[in-house]
């Protein structure tokens, strides 16, 4: 391996990681938007619209991810809708997350058992005050391990942006080792890279779980 | 005396299956009730319908004359004057102890924080828990959690307090404590409808014994009538499952 030229690439690199960082998290953001509104229609089982939910979900966590972006990218010009390669990976990256954290979410609120809902209703609470109180704060501690699991997930499944065209850190690496065949020098930045962007998330993910994990369970 | 809680020709089905039938109840002020009765006769349905968890078939329940049971369009405000403390353990895990206490008053009643804080230490100290305000249900035991479920309760200052076998999953050491607190609240002149297996507890807690069977109220009678020389040949056996002979 060449330190010379490792320095060379770190910036470019660098613009790759600050890329795929980017769309990384809006697409994170818009994918717990998505779980909070669809896990909330299928607790309150809200005719038609729960239905939706359940087809939804389904569809997005039983295919990859990659077939999803193409679907987006090549599909949707087809159609007449014009968007870029940007937009296209984060709203990818938001829809299958989306499928995802439904589903953490969803089992959160519904591991509360009912007797919770019970105690809360007899004194007096309204259904507002239980579900914003009682249920939703139990029900997110019970979620945290799975939402963290999903955005490590996500933050991961970006390396299939390239296929887009996007000059993410997978396309930058591919682009510079056809070039220039530095291959283990473009493998090294890689790894590192994406390991500087997971792991301050797990360790993160890890503290955030013990902290809220804690008052509940003592563990 | 003055009737607080009224039930007339209450029935109750689950599908097919009759759980209630044509009760009719009516509980003074500072009366305690206790309702006995063999393992799904219907005595937490009983409860549950009166502070409207569950909906009825038949009839109504009446507090302070105003209806509770059925189709009450302001049900969480009758609900604030029924307290219920249930069989298990159903403290909100999240909150504290205190926390737990002064929820329900903040939030439902929009007393300030302070006032809540006040009262439920008052509280908490009569059962004996007031050091322990800032620890998580998880670390009591299931006796120091009931008592705290019940200061809970008293924190909205019900008329009427329902107690659904709030001994029942306690370990036997535990079980005076919890009762010693109600019988506390009986010498306070509060007016409970407590369901209980406990029969010693019964016999000396209660104005009145209900025998519940099979849906029905079959006895009404004082206690001390109950006990020695029930009426119903149903209530000698229930009373006698009691008993140990060698
Ligand atoms: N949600 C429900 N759906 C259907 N049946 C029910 C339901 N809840 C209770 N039941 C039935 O109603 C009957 C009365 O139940 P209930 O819980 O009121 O009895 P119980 O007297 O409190 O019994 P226990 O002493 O065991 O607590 C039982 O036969 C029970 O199986
Ligand atoms: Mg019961």
């Amino acid at each position: 391996m060449d330190p010379e030229i490792i320095r060379e690439y770190i910036p470019i690199f660098t613009q790759a990681f600050i890329l795929t960082v980017k769309i990384g998290w809006i697409g994170i953001a818009l994918a717990f938007l998505i779980g909070v509104l669809c896990a909330f229609t299928t607790y309150f089982k809200i005719p038609v619209a729960a239905a939706a939910v359940r087809c939804y979900v389904e569809l997005f966590r039983n295919t990859p991810l990659l077939v999803q972006l193409f679907f987006i990218y090549y599909g949707l010009p087809a159609v007449g809708i014009r968007i870029s390669a940007e937009v296209c990976g984060a709203i990818g990256l938001g829809l299958l997350g989306g499928s995802y954290m439904t589903e953490s979410i969803r089992s959160g609120l519904e591991a509360i058992p009912v007797i919770q809902t019970e105690s809360a209703l007899s004194l007096g609470m309204t259904n507002g005050q239980l579900f914003r109180d009682v249920i939703l704060p139990q029900a997110f501690t019970i979620s945290v391990p799975g939402i963290v699991a999903n955005v490590i997930f996500l933050l991961k499944e970006t390396s299939v942006f390239s296929a887009i065209s996007l000059m993410d850190l997978m396309f930058t690496a591919k682009d510079l080792i056809g070039l220039y065949y530095n291959t283990m020098e473009s493998l090294f930045l890689l790894v590192i890279f994406y390991v500087i962007m997971l792991l301050p998330v797990s360790l993160a993910g890890t503290l955030i779980e013990k902290k809220v994990r804690y008052r509940m369970f003592g563990d | 005396m003055e009737s607080v809680l009224k039930i007339e020709h209450m029935s109750k089905k689950f599908d097919d299956l009759i759980v209630l039938e044509d009760i009719n109840l009516s509980i003074d002020k500072g009366e305690v009730v206790v309702i006995v009765g063999s393992s799904g006769c219907g005595k937490s349905t009983l409860l549950r319908c009166i502070n409207g968890l569950e909906d009825i078939d038949e009839g109504q329940v009446l507090l302070d004359g105003e209806t509770v049971n059925p189709g009450n369009r302001n049900l969480t405000k009758s609900r604030e004057k029924i307290g219920m403390v249930f069989q298990s353990y159903d403290l909100f895990p999240h909150k504290t102890i205190l926390e737990n206490a002064i929820l329900a008053p903040m939030k439902v009643q929009k007393r300030s924080r302070k006032d809540a804080v006040e009262e439920a230490m008052r509280l908490l100290d009569r059962v004996g828990l007031a050091e322990r305000k800032d620890s998580y249900p998880r670390q009591l035991s299931g006796g120091q959690k009931q008592r705290v479920a019940i200061v809970r309760a008293l924190m909205m200052d019900p008329e009427v307090l329902l107690f659904d076998e709030v001994t029942a999953a306690l370990d036997p050491e535990m079980v005076r404590e919890v009762l010693d607190v109600i019988l506390d609240l009986a010498k306070q002149k509060r007016t409970m409808l407590i369901v209980t297996h406990e029969m010693s507890f019964a016999k000396a807690i209660a104005d009145r014994i209900l025998f519940l069977d099979d849906g029905r109220i079959i006895e009404d009678s004082d206690p001390k009538e109950f006990f020695t020389s029930p009426a119903t040949e149903r209530a000698k056996r229930f009373l006698r499952t009691f008993e140990y002979e060698k």
